[in-house]
């Protein structure tokens, strides 16, 4: 190491050298129990979307497709919205770790504290497909029928995968963003209205002309239809599947910068 | 890096002009400290005087505004890691997770202080017997007590040995059995050659355990020395006064002479007491010296100020 610096003159500092990727699997560790001793938090990331998706396919249903096939429809929009019920809860983490003491702690050992993020966002997204496989079944169990072989259901997999890192890494912003947890909570709500206004639950059509433009435009719209496009057999429409790609990227270099900004600002020094 | 200087050169700590302020608050104002190898040294000072501020500095949580601060030789603006290495820190907030058992704390911990998950094991069952936590290790944080949750926090800090550790308040909220046993720890740390940085609000604490006190008022060390040096400066004994249940209701400080004596005596009258007797200085009554002859200077100041 060159440095200009006046040369140090104490006891050497002792060696602390962690094996690279440690902090990443203790915090890893650490969010992963933390899920498993609060059951309440998955509970509710199944249950919420699975009440939704009841509420629809038997409650709205009957009135927007009269022959039952509205369940077909519905299941890909209510994946995304699972997703997004179970991912809020990283920004409530997030937000109650930063005004916590053991923040501090950690900003006073040398090694890497922003692996306290990551942690959180691993777990997340490990809870929310546990939660969105249990939602599929309970689909499934209603009456949705797939049609996807097995090469469509790694591509559904694999970008709701996606989807959930991208929205948890958005709340995990917030979460950094937010000045206490019940804050985090409710500015985490605002994504929570992204899927009613998308053809997660009706098709876009459907919906006055400014609106429709909005709902086309939004990133969940590609990514709902290529879900629904891989599980119904049905092939994606034009570009969407790229569309989808591209969103999730930008959204997620986004996320990933912005949260790693908040974090620096908040855990740095003032 | 170079690292091949002798050892004993520098302090564990060293603070140099440094000030702080928060908006407009001005919390530190040119506070110099040094701190000598393997001593105990209490920081005392009123609420507000600035003592977390100063740990903070050190531990690198916050960036003084002006002046400089070293630890173990390291500077920590420009050599943040090198002072994380050197250091453990305890806070005043509980730095515990209250959803993991107190040994998944301690084995969390370990892991990130750079122990292999084998050793980060043996330690936390060590720490958790010391303590007398081994009961409770296995039941999450969450069911504990303040004073167990205290006891944790500072068991973390023990993890490694590092050169310098910083306690802050780290007392308040223990019982005295547990305060005692803290002491006797923090004395063999002492003697084993780590530096021990302590904030305190017990006068008693800084008079048996630190080996020198810095008294902080204001932002700045108003006094600084071992406790007799601190307590000779006040001057002789106290002529305390008692009411017929023995309670001291009253205090005069003399100067130590039989003149002085006299003059307290006078001082008191010959009011209606059923008795009296004499007693050494304690670090209270330094305490309250030091820092009432500073705020009443600073009225004067302020009233100067104001005509």
């Amino acid at each position: 190491m060159t440095t200009t610096l006046p040369v140090t003159t104490g006891l050497a500092a002792p060696r602390v050298r962690l094996r690279p990727l440690t902090e990443e699997a203790v915090f890893i560790r650490r969010s992963v129990i933390h899920s498993l001793r609060t059951p309440d938090q998955l509970m509710m990331a199944i249950a919420l979307p699975t009440i939704l998706m009841l509420m629809f396919t038997w409650v709205f249903g009957g009135a927007i497709e009269a022959d039952g096939s509205y369940v077909d429809y519905v299941v890909p929009g209510i994946i995304l919205l699972c997703a997004g019920y179970g991912a809020a809860s990283t920004a409530v983490d997030v937000a109650h770790d930063m005004t916590a003491g053991i923040i501090d702690r950690f900003r006073t050992m040398p090694m890497r504290a922003s692996a306290v993020v990551t942690g959180h966002v691993v777990a997340s997204l490990l809870r929310n497909l546990v939660a969105t496989a249990v939602v599929v079944g309970v689909g499934i169990a209603v009456g949705f029928r797939p049609h996807a072989d097995l090469g469509e259901w790694i591509g559904v997999a694999g970008l709701v995968a996606l989807y959930i890192l991208v929205i948890t890494f958005l709340f995990a912003a917030i979460g950094l963003a937010a000045s206490s947890p019940d804050a985090a909570n409710g500015y985490g709500f605002i994504l929570m209205f992204l899927p009613y206004v998308s053809s997660a639950f009706v098709p876009v059509d459907t919906m006055p002309s400014w609106l429709r433009w909005v709902a086309e435009h939004q990133p969940l719209t590609p990514i709902i239809e290529t879900i629904r496009g891989l599980l119904l057999d049905t092939g994606i429409h034009g570009a969407d599947g790229w569309w989808a790609l591209g969103w999730c990227a930008l959204i997620l270099a986004a996320g990933i910068v912005w949260s790693g900004w908040l974090f620096r600002r908040k855990a740095g020094r003032r | 890096m170079t690292n091949i200087a002798p050892p004993v050169a520098d302090p564990a700590v060293s603070l140099r002009g440094v000030h702080k302020a928060f908006g407009k608050a001005t919390v530190l104002e040119g506070l110099d400290l040094t701190v000598a190898r393997g001593t105990i040294v209490a920081l005392l000072g009123p609420n507000g005087a600035g003592k977390t501020t100063t740990v903070n500095i050190l531990s690198t949580l916050l960036a003084p505004d002006s002046g400089t601060a070293a630890v173990n030789g390291f500077d920590v603006a420009r050599q943040a890691e090198q002072v994380k290495a050197s250091i453990s820190v305890t806070g005043q907030s509980a730095a515990v997770d209250e959803v993991l058992t107190g040994e998944e704390n301690l084995r969390m911990m370990g892991r990130l202080s750079g122990l292999s998950g084998r050793q980060a094991r043996r330690r936390a069952a060590e720490l958790l017997d010391r303590f007398d936590l081994r009961a409770a290790g296995r039941k999450r944080v969450k069911t504990w007590s303040g004073g167990m949750r205290r006891k944790l926090d500072i068991a973390i800090s023990l993890l490694r040995t590092p050169p310098v550790i910083f306690l802050d308040e780290p007392t308040t909220g223990l019982d005295t059995r547990s305060r005692q046993e803290l002491w006797a720890m923090i004395r063999r740390l002492a003697g084993d050659g780590t530096t021990v940085v302590l904030t305190t609000q017990y006068l008693e604490e800084a008079d048996v355990l630190a080996d020198r006190v810095a008294v902080i008022d204001h932002g700045r060390v108003v006094a600084e020395g071992t406790p007799a040096e601190l307590k000779a400066r006040v001057g002789g004994e106290v002529l305390a006064l008692h009411d017929a249940n023995g309670a001291v209701v009253r205090e005069v400080p003399t100067d130590g002479t039989v003149a002085g004596l006299r003059r307290a005596l006078a001082v008191v009258g010959d009011d209606a007491l059923d008795g009296v007797s004499l007693r050494a200085p304690s670090l209270d009554d330094v305490f309250l010296a030091v820092t009432e002859s500073r705020t009443a200077a600073s009225d004067t100041e302020h009233q100067k100020e104001i005509a």
